[in-house]
């Protein structure tokens, strides 16, 4: 097994990959994780919000995701490359896309 | 519907998640591992944070300003050829006949221009407008009036506006027809018997039953407009100068012109992010367009 774990490494260092990528990609794929197995144990009904569309809660995840997004750039651009504040301002985003929508 | 959904059909979605995560997120991964970094060539990568995403996004820098540019000359292309597209695909619609083997022969010559493959379609306009050989080109320059869409900037936008509107007006147009036949022929009757004119038909008759599939003629004009590439990259290039350079194109002159991937990566990023978010608008909108329908009609 540590065998392999070396190969691999040695054998995509051409990709030049970053922990920081990894970190990024883990984080999203773990929230998946998270909402799939929330969804099998407790199955949902879609429910209409705010954007007077049905949602479910993966829904939810993705609009929460994309407008984080534009909120990050939004910040980037307008104020500076400190993002601490942003990722705040993003948490409050997902509670009120989380409960409003 | 109370019954939770059996989900382990989901498994039978395993091999193609296999395929998407070698063809799409890995890529994407890797686009977005670019874009931290920055290389000189050599296989060579340096951390660079988020340093071209903020020169991206700041017009004053040579990155933020080109990257600017190119967007809004994007959106002005797309609202260009909508605002010309849209109405003109209306009254195309409206014209094409209802019966008869005329049907038939209007809908294939429609259909003529959506068939032809994208890259032929810039070809066939390059010679077409060619001022010494093309026979728009020549004809117009032998009327006295000054073409040339390889020199002059306002030519080449014309050029590529009037080559959009021949290749997709017939979409909208199509769309639309769709839409006007699905009226029952009932609310002409009553438009007659109250004796309404050919406006207060289509104001209150045919625009309003045509308002969905215009949505959706609306939103695939724009996604395809925004994400322009072969058309005007055959017929200008880009040029003159930067004139027609649109988002994809200066994208790509970006990744394998100058090879500055770092810096290529972050644009697409953002291009990406835009894209996803009116595709997400496209995708909400059809998908829940029928669901809405006996609310708006119960009151009438």
């Amino acid at each position: 097994m540590d065998d392999f774990t070396t190969r691999l490494a040695e054998n995509t260092a051409w990709m030049a990959w970053t922990w920081q990528t990894g970190l990024f990609f883990a984080a999203i794929a773990s929230l998946l994780v998270v909402f799939t197995l929330i969804a099998v144990w407790k199955p949902e009904r879609p429910r209409v919000g705010v954007l007077t569309i049905p949602t479910t809660r993966g829904d939810r995840l993705f609009i929460t995701l994309l407008g984080s997004a534009f909120i990050n750039l939004a910040w980037l651009g307008l104020v500076g490359p400190e993002l601490g504040w942003a990722l705040a301002l993003c948490l409050v985003y997902a509670l009120a896309v989380f409960r409003f929508v | 519907m109370d019954k939770p959904l059996n989900n382990r059909a989901w498994w039978l979605v395993a091999p193609v998640f296999a395929i998407v995560a070698f063809s799409a997120i890995l890529p994407i991964m890797t686009v977005v591992n670019y874009s931290v970094q920055d290389t000189f060539g050599n296989n060579q990568f340096f951390w660079n944070g988020l340093g071209w995403f903020q020169e991206l996004l700041d017009p004053a820098t040579e990155l933020g300003g080109r990257f600017f540019d190119a967007l809004w000359r994007n959106l002005l292309f797309s609202a260009i050829i909508l605002a010309i597209e849209v109405p003109l695909g209306i009254l195309v619609a409206l014209s094409m006949p209802r019966e008869g083997w005329k049907v038939a022969a209007t809908l294939v010559l429609m259909a003529l221009p959506l068939l032809i493959p994208w890259n032929v379609v810039g070809t066939i306009w390059q010679v077409f407008a060619r001022a010494d050989i093309g026979l728009l080109g020549y004809g117009l320059n032998w009327l006295g009036i000054d073409y040339n869409y390889t020199g002059d900037p306002l030519a080449a936008w014309i050029t590529i506006v009037v080559m959009d509107v021949w290749h997709w007006t017939s979409l909208v147009a199509l769309l639309c027809y769709a839409g006007l036949k699905s009226i029952p022929d009932a609310y002409y009757q009553a438009a007659r018997i109250d004796g309404a004119s050919r406006w207060a038909v289509f104001r209150t008759i045919q625009l309003p039953k045509m308002k969905r599939v215009l949505l959706i003629a609306v939103l695939l004009r724009f996604m395809d407009s925004f994400m322009i590439y072969t058309e005007p990259f055959v017929l200008t290039g880009g040029g003159p100068g930067n004139a027609t350079t649109f988002l994809s194109i200066d994208l790509v002159k970006l990744a394998l012109g100058q090879f500055d991937l770092g810096k290529a990566a972050a644009m697409s990023l953002v291009y990406n992010l835009i894209v996803l978010a009116v595709c997400w608008v496209f995708y909400t909108v059809m998908t829940h367009a029928g669901t809405e329908r006996p609310k708006e009609e119960t009151p009438a």
